[in-house]
């Protein structure tokens, strides 16, 4: 007679238990809330990195228009503004802006008005610095040069858009944190849940010589599965949300919003939500099965 | 094989179930553990399957003292150990052939060798045609066959049933009774917990029999007669039962 192949199988009926039953469904929720907090802490580092190589040693001039205001006009200031930069240490680029760029710069906030050449426009320059600037002279010799010239350095607001971007990849890691501490108690009461339920069980595989390790290789098999298809689920469930999200960033028209798409070493990386959740899974049950069994006779 | 000395077992503040038990079972031999209902012979059954350990008294099992065996050793023990429990035992929700498979998945055996062993030893007890049947779908004496093969399947050197034959007829109880005899030619130690007296008497070995939790060896009938025929009361026989204390009442 042709045997039947053996199907997997435990010693312990865990999948039927009620405690374990909700195992992967709770495991599902917490890969979910895990991937998507630690992808918004990847996006806000990407975008913190934009801001940093974009940025970074960088200044910017701007001349405002002063109508009725006993002054040169508007392009000459810029021009004197222009020279006096050209000449400073430190300086590596003075570039003065088009209207265009000036106009796609105020896109977010007046729309496609932004272009009426009946606005009053400031004149912006876009400076590089190749080395240590004197910010507050440089400064003293724009306004005595160019009235109505005001000069912003990057750096100030720079670091406090770092601090910003690092506080909110702290409250991610902290979210993951707190989902692997649920992650233990939930398996911690399952598994306690399941030894209590099965102690007769437990106590007959002892008697037929089972080692501790073996009744915790049943237990650690059953969380490990469930974990892996919750975890599973979990993460189809953020990939789509986050799919969702990028589309939905996409479709805006004048988007102050930074681009929501990951990239693909990041997707792998959310991969290993699910298989960090089964790997807490197989640690925390064989260290409660094993801290438990050996209070038994 | 097992030595008990002066043993007493209680169960938390109550009185002792079994009381000043003493006696040594020598390896590959074969006993009948007889007595009344509630006498004790479960308890004495689970201080040999190390289910317990004694109130009081010593008892070594394997050349192993069982007060000094810490709690890691005891599965490397429990498996030389073979038990058919008087309620069978058997997990409901595994097949036939993972019930009698257990004993050797924890030993580690080959899948394969599981498979062919356990589907052999099945076939022979009758149970060919219920690999794959589950404990809830077979009868009484079917179960009882399923955990006597599951108490065989890893050739234990100590076999231990209760009432193994309690649930079958008499045509398959004496098949069983003639597995046990196989194992015992074989070397296995073997004690069986019964009341049934005809399987007693047409199994000529001796009996350790428990009466208000105390123990007496009666050497088997054979043995009683050769002794009278020849007089040679001093003549251990070949399997040395005797008691270290225990006395005739």
């Amino acid at each position: 007679m042709a045997l039947r192949p053996v199907r997997p199988r435990s010693d312990l009926p865990l999948a039927v238990d009620p405690s374990s039953r909700f195992l992967g469904w709770i495991t599902a929720l917490m890969a979910f809330l895990a991937a998507l907090a630690l992808a918004g802490a990847m996006l806000v580092s990407d975008m913190a990195q934009r801001w940093d190589s974009g940025l970074a040693g960088g200044l910017t001039v701007q001349v405002a228009p002063m109508s009725g205001a006993p002054v040169a006009p508007l392009d000459e200031r810029a021009e004197a503004a222009l020279t006096v930069l050209r000449s400073f240490p430190g300086i590596r680029t003075a570039t003065l802006l088009g209207g265009g760029e000036i106009a796609r710069l105020l896109e977010p906030w007046l729309g496609a008005g932004a272009a009426d050449p009946l606005l009053p426009m400031p004149r912006l320059i876009d400076v590089a610095a190749d080395g240590p600037v004197d910010v507050a002279a440089l400064r003293l010799r724009l306004t005595s040069a160019a009235p109505g010239a005001t000069l912003d350095d990057h750096a100030v607001w720079l670091a406090d858009l770092r601090s910003f971007a690092g506080a909110i990849r702290l409250a991610a890691l902290g979210v993951v944190v707190l989902i692997g501490a649920a992650a233990v108690m939930t398996v911690v009461f399952a598994v306690r849940t399941g030894l209590a339920l099965h102690r007769p069980v437990v106590e007959l595989l002892h008697l037929m010589g089972a080692t501790d390790r073996y009744v915790s290789r049943q237990f650690e098999r059953h969380v490990v599965g469930r974990s892996l298809r919750g975890g599973g689920l979990g993460l189809l469930l953020a990939g789509g949300t986050m799919y969702g999200l990028h589309r939905a960033s996409q479709g805006l028209r004048a988007s102050l919003l930074p681009d929501l798409a990951l990239q693909p070493w990041q997707w792998g990386a959310l991969l290993l939500v699910p298989a960090g959740l089964a790997l807490l899974a197989l640690v925390t049950a064989r260290w409660t099965v094993l801290r438990t069994l050996e209070s038994m006779p | 094989m097992i030595r008990f000395e002066n043993v007493g077992l209680r169960y938390g503040t109550e009185a002792e179930v079994l009381r000043d038990i003493s006696f040594t079972l020598q390896p590959g031999s074969f006993h009948f553990l007889t007595g009344a209902s509630g006498a004790g012979k479960s308890s004495l059954l689970k201080l040999m399957y190390l289910a317990h350990r004694p109130s009081r008294g010593l008892v070594t099992l394997f050349g192993r003292d069982m007060a000094v065996v810490t709690r890691r050793d005891l599965p490397e023990l429990r498996r030389q150990i073979g038990v058919v429990f008087q309620d069978f035992a058997l997990l409901d929700h595994l097949s036939a052939l993972d019930n009698v498979a257990l004993p050797l998945r924890m030993a580690g055996t080959p899948e394969t060798d599981v498979v062919a062993h356990c589907s052999e030893i099945l076939r022979w007890v009758g149970l060919g045609n219920h690999l794959h049947a589950t404990p809830s779908t077979l009868s009484g004496g079917q179960k009882q066959r399923v955990a006597i093969a599951r108490s065989v399947i890893n050739r234990p050197r100590l076999l231990l049933a209760d009432e193994p034959t309690g649930n079958v007829d008499d045509g398959i109880g004496m098949r069983l009774l003639y597995l046990f005899e196989e194992l015992y030619k074989l070397g296995t130690t073997v004690v069986i917990a019964t009341h049934n007296e005809a399987l007693i008497r047409r199994f000529d070995h001796p009996r350790l029999h428990l009466d208000n939790g105390r123990l007496m060896v009666l050497p088997a009938r054979g043995r009683v007669e050769a002794r009278t025929k020849d007089a040679r009361a001093n003549d251990p026989g070949p399997i040395d039962s005797r008691p270290i204390d225990s006395r005739w009442e």
